[in-house]
């Protein structure tokens, strides 16, 4: 199987990535090496095994839904590309 | 008195306590080696004038019962700390000031120690050279022009340069082990569930860990022990006891069972290795350790299934970098074009690689074919281990097929830059504890290391058993400094 440049659009496209044609086309031959690498696995029959979905065996444990911290809104805000008051402001969305 | 960056934890430690040095006098001697080694390039943000600060207040008033009383320590670049720049190596998170602290660094500062700076790597922890930072490559002081391995490159450098007595890395795939390996260090990668993931800036959650890199195997001890803790803000942290791994530590290690997996004698391996491989073997034998030959069969498809899961998790984690809320931000004309201009300029080729890998594993019609296989996959993986252990209590191996390389030699080519970590990758997968220390040199005279990897929680045993290992071993790094400018 390999991975086209259509694909290549399509995934940068999921990703929220813009590429251009050029780095499209490189990162095309980077995905099939990797891709091709990866299809090693297909020589293994895991029909009858269980996925791992937790590497640590404990449950999750539950808590308490409690505020612990108060008045952090500057602190959040803190980091904000764009300053307006207290939001954080991003392109008119509404049109 | 040796020099006093040439000295262990262990010697700073007892020095300050018996009040022969200030911290004030250390923090001063690391910061001058600093200053006179810009050309390393291990610093992405220094903390020199606030250390100073720091030491001085201690020196006032010092608690002497602490586990790192005013001791000055550089940390990777990846540990959030208040009120100082964290970037993760990246162009996303240049201008980012984190309001609150990673619970590890909090450990440290709560033991006494101050912060020297933040340390560079690879951009978000991704790579195995330091090389896809955006703040450049670091010189490994092993030699110029050599690579100091990654992702936890800036902190292997670090250590082996004098520039800090320890410090802290992560390791998701090997970043803390190989880059040891590569400097003539140590590093230890904990348990799964051993040191909180809180305020560290995330890659993959369920195989990043956080871990000491250190001169010797003793210092490696006492900052596990700071270090490693129960943490309510990491949902996977796990509630143990754990050891007082300083004063437990032991070279005792006679009737210990030590694995030697078949599967770890790879295709290509240099000489070298082997040999080193052997030796470790005959010096555990030494010291009285039975060795015990093992398979762990499924060894060969750790690196694909590490390939798949790694980048899936990276990319959900890396999906909150879309320039609303803090980090760089590209405008765009409209939501949907700021996001995909802000993480077009902001991440780096490899970092846009792999979410682009793990987008697609994830993605409609593929998410079977690749994640859930992987996760099999690891399913076997980590079973390989169970049954090893059930014969063995700790497995011996190289810590990487190659020593450091020169920089720009695999930059082109990520399928083999990733091959680095093909002794590493593994114990990330199975969740393990795994160390590399220095065992030996190759023909031009670069370090290597050796890897002893153990059941969960048991950081002990493989610590104890690195300890006697290390003193057969003798190894000696003698670095010229190189580097050094006036």
């Amino acid at each position: 199987m390999s991975i086209d440049l259509k694909t290549v659009k399509h995934i940068s496209k999921l990703a929220r990535i813009s590429i251009d044609d050029e780095k499209a086309n490189k990162l095309k031959g980077d995905l099939n090496n990797i891709f091709e690498f990866i299809e090693k696995l297909n020589e293994l029959n895991t029909d009858n095994v269980q996925a791992l979905t937790s590497i640590a065996e404990t449950t999750l444990r539950f808590r308490k839904d409690e505020i612990k911290s108060e008045n952090i809104r500057e602190k959040i805000l803190k980091n904000s590309p764009e300053e307006n008051k207290d939001f954080f402001v991003v392109p008119k969305v509404v049109e | 008195m040796s020099d006093i960056t040439s000295q262990s934890l262990f010697e700073l430690t007892s020095n300050i306590k018996e009040k022969k040095l200030s911290s004030e006098e250390i923090t001063k001697a690391f910061i001058n080696r600093a200053e006179k080694s810009k050309k390393l390039n291990v610093y992405v943000t220094d903390n020199f004038e606030k250390a100073i600060d720091q030491s001085r207040k201690f020196d006032s008033n010092p608690n002497l019962d602490l586990k790192l009383p005013g001791i000055p320590i550089a940390v990777k670049d990846l540990f959030c700390t208040n009120g100082v720049r964290t970037t993760a190596g990246s162009k996303i998170l240049n201008n980012f000031v984190p309001t609150y602290e990673s619970t590890v660094t909090q450990n440290l500062w709560c033991q006494g120690a101050i912060l020297l700076g933040k340390l560079n790597c690879d951009e978000f922890a991704m790579g195995s050279s330091n090389e896809t930072s955006f703040f450049g490559y670091v010189q490994n002081p092993v030699g110029e022009n050599l690579v100091p391995g990654g992702s936890s490159g800036g902190s292997s450098a670090a250590v082996a340069a004098n520039l800090t007595p320890v410090t802290i890395g992560t390791d998701t795939g090997g970043s803390i082990r190989q880059p040891a390996s590569f400097t003539g260090t140590v590093g230890l990668k904990p348990t799964y569930g051993s040191c909180s993931r809180y305020g560290i800036v995330a890659f993959a959650s369920s195989l990043d860990q956080a871990g000491p890199m250190t001169k010797n195997v003793r210092d490696c001890s006492m900052l596990l022990e700071v270090i490693s803790s129960f943490d309510q803000k990491d949902s996977t942290s796990i509630d143990y006891k754990r050891n007082h791994y300083s004063k437990e530590l032991s070279k005792d290690i006679k009737g210990k069972k030590i694995g030697i997996p078949k599967e770890y004698r790879v295709d290509n391996m240099p000489d070298e290795i082997e040999q080193l491989w052997k030796n470790g073997i005959s010096y555990a034998k030494d010291c009285g350790a039975e060795i015990i030959d093992i398979s762990l069969p499924h060894t060969n498809y750790a690196l694909p299934t590490y390939y798949i899961v790694a980048p899936a998790e990276a990319s959900s984690n890396l999906a909150r970098y879309d320039g609303v809320k803090y980090g760089f931000r590209s405008p765009g004309q409209n939501l949907i074009e700021m996001y995909e201009k802000t993480r077009s300029e902001g991440f780096g080729d490899e970092v846009k690689r792999r979410i682009m890998i793990g987008t697609y594993v994830l993605s409609s019609g593929y998410y079977d074919a690749y994640y859930l296989k992987a996760q099999k996959v690891r399913q076997l993986i980590k079973k390989d281990f169970d049954d090893a252990f059930s014969k063995v209590d700790a497995i011996l191996t190289p810590s990487t097929p190659s020593s450091a390389f020169k920089i720009g030699e695999k930059t082109n080519d990520p399928v083999s830059m990733y091959l680095n970590d093909i002794f590493t990758v593994p114990i990330n997968l199975a969740g393990l504890p795994g160390i590399s220390i220095p065992a030996g040199k190759d023909k031009n005279n670069y370090p290597l290391g050796l890897q002893v990897i153990g059941k969960p929680f048991d950081e002990q045993n493989i610590l104890n058993i690195s300890y006697a290992l290390e003193d057969k071993i003798n190894f000696k790094n003698d670095i010229s400094d190189w580097w050094l400018s006036e």
